[in-house]
């Protein structure tokens, strides 16, 4: 970034400055977006209960941390436990089925106990944006309001630095974060069994669907699950952006977001 | 809350339902859910926050008389899936995982082949979880059966909360010291001696006598 450039208004000498390289097609087609991608490049994180790297839909792991408490403080250490509680390890499976090249990281928030998750949570995510990863898979969420903010202003800085937030979306009318935020892509389920479908929803706060039905999931000592709910929709929009990503480096989310809305199977673009 | 309002809840602490009415609403509820989905088992666990332990609180069909109060850590297992990631969630084909299935028959003497499972939210606060286990019913439509399960799970979280307010009301008008633990048990005693005026013909006297001091 050029700091001369002004953050805060444009004066008319520094518009040329400002010029953004951009080859866009004339139509944005799944071709364009993501035809041939493998997700080569791209850094996708799982915020959840640890992934087993080991599992053969996982296809191993570039790093894994948990977040734990030390005393009332939070601190990221080395995981040396892996999936505690088993959805880790099926959200990367998804993940890497549908960008079988991109590097998994693992961030273990959950499954060491009840209390105190919010606060794991966010220490998990912040960490995740210092990282850089380039799209973070969020299949959680929290209900309680003191943590909305501080979620919102992480979702925000993620979004700023070019860090794409994928959250499922809660189907159970209750509020909770960070799905909600439109910082966030928020992902819901449809009924269909094509990984390759998915919907953008005219009526948010949920922005896209994506398979949430009858999908094989890595589960505990290399075994596979059939599930169904929302958690198992995020993971195909992260693995889907990971491609796109990987074909399209640079992309913000805000562009990213565009990309996948042109190119949804409900908009004309999915060909 | 001011002096009066709290004399007034422990009143209504004294005269609360008892346990076992709080648990027929529970039971209710899984009774329903077993017959609505064909399933041959429904519960509902509560989070026990201060163990950090899921207990069964309601059991419908197998497991039914002897499930009740069996307690497991709340990180564990489907209901810990459901519980930590507060989201609800359909599995098929159990079986094909041979270390839930060992842990779960050696605590239940139950492995279900498949089960449902949606997290009890109050407000802010998870509760528990209710599950339906193998249900028989033709799956056509599972976002429409998750839908249908969380209206359940609705009220049972309605009466999980329900239940714990009336344990932590018990246990102040039991175990509790001052003013309104008295005025409590002196309501659960009026209420268990409804055939004896001679208490009640007392404390009206005592409400005068107070009435008179007042202001």
């Amino acid at each position: 970034m050029n700091e001369d450039l002004p953050a805060w208004s444009l004066s008319a000498e520094a518009v040329e400055g400002i010029a953004i390289a951009s080859q866009w097609p004339e139509k944005v087609t799944r071709e364009w977006a993501l035809g041939d991608a493998t997700g080569k490049g791209v850094d996708v994180c799982i915020l959840d209960s640890g992934v087993d790297g080991d599992h053969p839909l996982v296809g191993g792991l570039d790093s894994a941390v948990a977040v734990v408490f030390d005393g009332d403080e939070t601190k990221v250490v080395p995981d040396e436990e892996g999936d505690v509680v088993g959805h880790g390890s099926a959200c990367a499976g998804i993940v890497r089925t549908l960008a079988p090249e991109c590097r998994l990281h693992s961030v273990r928030v959950l499954g060491s106990g009840n209390s105190g998750t919010g606060d794991l949570i966010l220490a998990g995510l912040e960490y995740a944006i210092e990282q850089g990863f380039h799209v973070v898979n969020m299949s959680l969420s929290t209900t309680k309001r003191r943590f909305a903010e501080l979620l919102h202003e992480l979702a925000d800085d993620a979004y700023f630095q070019g860090t794409v937030l994928v959250a499922s979306a809660h189907n159970m009318p209750v509020e909770s974060y960070p799905w909600r935020f439109s910082s966030v892509i928020s992902v819901g389920s449809h009924e269909g069994t094509d990984s390759w479908d998915w919907y953008a929803n005219p009526t948010p706060p949920v922005e896209f669907f994506a398979r949430g039905v009858d999908i094989d999931v890595a589960w505990f000592g290399g075994s596979t699950l059939c599930c169904t709910g929302n958690s198992f929709a995020a993971p195909h929009i992260a693995g889907l952006s990971a491609l796109v990503l990987s074909k399209h480096p640079g992309l913000t989310p805000f562009q990213l977001k565009s990309v996948l809305y042109l190119t949804a199977s409900n908009t004309g673009g999915s060909e | 809350m001011t002096e009066g309002n709290s004399y007034r809840e422990a009143v209504a602490a004294g005269m609360l339902p008892s346990e076992e009415s709080h648990r027929a609403l529970l039971q209710s509820i899984v009774d329903v859910a077993r017959a609505i989905f064909d399933a041959k088992a429904s519960s509902i666990l509560l989070l026990d926050r201060a163990t950090d332990e899921l207990v069964f609180e309601a059991v419908s069909g197998e497991g039914e008389g002897d499930l009740v109060g069996m307690r497991f850590p709340s990180s564990t297992g489907i209901a810990g899936w459901v519980l930590v990631t507060g989201q609800p969630i359909v599995i098929d084909d159990l079986q094909q995982d041979p270390r839930h299935a060992r842990q779960t028959a050696e605590r239940t003497g139950y492995v279900p082949k498949a089960l449902m499972a949606v997290p009890l939210v109050n407000g802010e606060t998870t509760l528990g979880v209710l599950q339906v286990l193998d249900r028989t019913k033709n799956r056509s439509h599972s976002l429409g059966e998750i839908e249908l399960l969380i209206l359940f799970a609705n009220q049972a979280a309605i009466g999980l909360d329900l239940l714990q307010t009336a344990r932590r009301a018990r246990a102040v008008a039991e175990q509790g010291e001052g003013g309104e633990a008295v005025v409590a048990r002196l309501a659960a005693l009026l209420e268990r001696s409804e055939d004896d005026p001679a208490g009640l013909r007392l404390l009206e006297a005592l409400e005068s006598v107070l009435s008179r001091l007042k202001p």
